[in-house]
């Protein structure tokens, strides 16, 4: 069968539903498979070898509708649900977490050196965590681990502050007086958090751990304890990716355009903070996430937020999950702080995009 | 629609850089802004726009700016500022198609109408051909068109324009704002804008206002306005208009075209006395 020609004049390029969604389809389709393969190689690596295809026929066994037998026997079965697999869904939700937030402060900043840190969520949560260390808040509460619920209570205490302190009577403050407010914050919270930890010497070496981030867990409770956060969080930056890709032509021509710049900067700080203070709150201080997962998804994918946003969400869980299993491998019995890893990737790429900035 | 300033004053920095401005703009007519630099012509610009605190009274449509909604604001009224915010790496679809945003929920998500009519404004400036570059690989001319692609896919009954062909060279200014011309016509548009160019000004404007320190000096026909006296006064140059129907050509003269052809004289003396000596 032959098509009809195309008359001239005719308006031949039509990115409506043709091209340029099947583009976008392609690189969505990516980032879900990037999320399954991390996955099962996140449960099929470990101390005890459990052959690949069994352990998908365990995982494809859970799904509705599916009824394979994996031929796994009880043990490894509890190897893989109760110890691999927790670890594994807290390791995708960070991922996510972290570079989703990060494309959401890169695009509400319009500055590609935003990551979610950038408004004192480390230090805040740093500051939590130590405090919860010290005074030995676990011996005192006894029924669960209060250093996670520390560290998120100090990280929002910080966004709240660099937020408040930026705000003039009447009118919210710019984003580069936001920024400053998040710095002098973050200065203030790591410098009262290096005094405690200093008088406090006998704890240096858990606080260190914290800070250098780890997705060490037992059970589920980790991830119950991020679920809902996490869900409020994607669910507010995939609403605010239309709002964000208006907000790049910067304030006053959003303006212009019928968008309300300062509400919409806020509800997605607040969503993006939401998520990264509950992500550090649980798995410590991962670093480069946030800036270099949503930096490659614009270098392949573009650069509007339609793509950039949900892509990060994708490829960052896929990302922490793969850099767990080397975190977990590498140096195997022995661990690798995450955050090692991640920066020991990280930061190489991050010094190519600037380059590649530097040169174009 | 119609456009009016009621006593409007703006203060920036505790220097009132507009000060109690009174004008009303007939519904489909072509106000030109004009005033030495520094004038307030951007500010007058921004009170339409809504993106600067004044004081006094703007109308558009008849209603107080101050109470219309910024969304439904953005219905009546596209703007194509003097320095427009390219996102990088955007490309020109989906940068016109931004200018639909005021138009679509609160998810600021396009619908297929969106696109079409997008589609359909790109052919009509013949930029259908730039679809898919990137609007930062464009010449300024290409971007402008662009800019303005924009505010056109905006669908708004006002056009407010700030400098539109600040950066553009001769022939590219008349493209744009023949174009600007004739959208008019076709949709019966409002036009306000600032010119820095005079002649170009006298050329499209049906109305002019003179703005200087701030102030609404003069406000009339092209003819009315562009006299060779308000030129000397505001701008310090002398000129010659000439009125030809609804339009004027001004011509400006050198201010010292006298001394200056002495002083060339005298560089091409001194040249030739060293090109004698080596």
């Amino acid at each position: 069968m032959t098509s009809p020609p195309a008359g001239p004049g005719v308006a031949r390029y039509r990115p409506t539903g043709s091209d340029r969604s099947r583009l976008g389809g392609c690189w969505l389709s990516a980032g879900i498979a990037s999320v399954l393969v991390a996955a099962v190689i996140g449960v099929a690596t470990g101390p005890v070898p459990i052959p690949i295809w069994q352990v998908i026929l365990e995982l494809a066994d859970r799904l509705p509708l599916i009824d394979v037998d994996s031929s796994l026997s009880p043990a490894d079965r509890a190897i893989i649900w109760d110890l691999r697999a927790p670890r594994v869904v807290l390791g995708l939700l960070v991922g996510a977490l972290l570079a989703g937030s990060g494309a959401a402060y890169q695009g509400v900043f319009r500055n590609p050196l935003a990551d979610p840190y950038l408004l004192g969520i480390a230090a805040g949560a740093g500051l939590g965590a130590t405090i919860a260390i010290v005074t030995r808040l676990r011996d005192a509460v006894g029924f669960m681990d209060p250093v996670p619920l520390a560290a998120f209570v100090g990280a929002l205490l910080a966004v709240a502050a660099a937020g408040t302190l930026s705000t003039r009577r009447g009118s919210t403050g710019s984003p580069a007086t936001l920024i400053l407010a998040g710095v002098a914050v973050a200065n203030f919270f790591t410098a009262i958090q290096t005094f405690i930890q200093q008088q406090n010497s006998e704890t240096l070496q858990q606080v260190f751990a914290w800070i250098l981030g780890r997705l060490s867990t037992a059970g589920w409770g980790e991830v119950r304890l991020l679920a809902p956060y996490a869900v409020i969080c994607v669910v507010g930056l995939l609403l605010s990716v239309g709002p964000l890709d208006v907000l790049a032509v910067g304030d006053e021509e959003a303006t212009t355009l019928g968008l309300r710049p300062r509400t919409i900067r806020r509800l997605v700080l607040m969503a993006a903070s939401l998520g990264a203070a509950a992500a550090v709150a649980v798995s410590g201080l991962i670093g480069f996430v946030g800036l270099v997962v949503p930096h490659a998804v614009r270098m392949l994918a573009g650069t509007s937020h339609r793509r950039v946003v949900p892509l990060s969400l994708l490829f960052g869980a896929a990302f922490l999950t793969l850099a767990d299993v080397l975190a977990r491998t590498v140096r195997s019995p022995a661990e690798l702080p995450i955050g090692v890893i991640t920066a020991f990737i990280g930061a190489p790429f991050f010094l190519l995009i600037l380059r590649r900035q530097a040169t174009s | 629609m119609q456009v009016a300033w009621s006593g409007v004053s703006v203060v920036l920095g505790g220097r009132t850089v507009l000060d109690g401005f009174d004008l009303s703009v007939a519904g489909g007519s072509w106000l030109v802004v004009i005033g030495p630099n520094g004038a307030g012509k951007t500010s007058l610009m921004r009170t339409l726009a809504g993106t600067v605190g004044h004081t006094g009274t703007v109308r558009i449509g008849g209603e107080d700016a101050g109470g219309i909604p910024g969304r439904e604001r953005a219905r009546r009224l596209a703007v194509v500022p003097q320095h427009p915010v390219i996102p990088p790496g955007i490309d020109v679809f989906d940068y016109a198609l931004l200018g639909r945003s005021p138009h679509q929920g609160l998810r600021f998500s396009p619908s297929e109408r969106d696109r079409r009519q997008t589609l359909e404004v790109l052919h009509r400036l013949e930029l259908g051909g730039f679809i898919g570059r990137k609007v930062d690989t464009l010449s300024g001319g290409e971007r402008q068109r662009v800019v303005v692609a924009r505010a056109l896919v905006q669908d708004t009954p006002i056009l407010v324009l700030d400098e539109p062909t600040s950066f553009l060279d001769l022939g590219h200014q008349l493209e744009v704002l023949e174009l600007i011309a004739e959208l008019r016509t076709e949709r019966s548009l409002t036009v306000v804008s600032t010119l820095h160019d005079l002649t170009v000004a006298g050329q499209f404007a049906d109305r002019m206002a003179v703005l200087d320190h701030g102030r609404l000096i003069t406000h009339g026909s092209p003819a009315e306005v562009l006299t060779p006296e308000m030129i000397a006064s505001h701008w310090g140059v002398h000129a010659h208009t000439e009125v030809d129907g609804g339009s004027v050509t001004v011509t400006v003269r050198r201010r010292q075209q006298a001394s200056a052809q002495a002083s060339s004289r005298s560089i091409r003396g001194q040249s030739d006395q060293s090109r004698s000596r080596s």
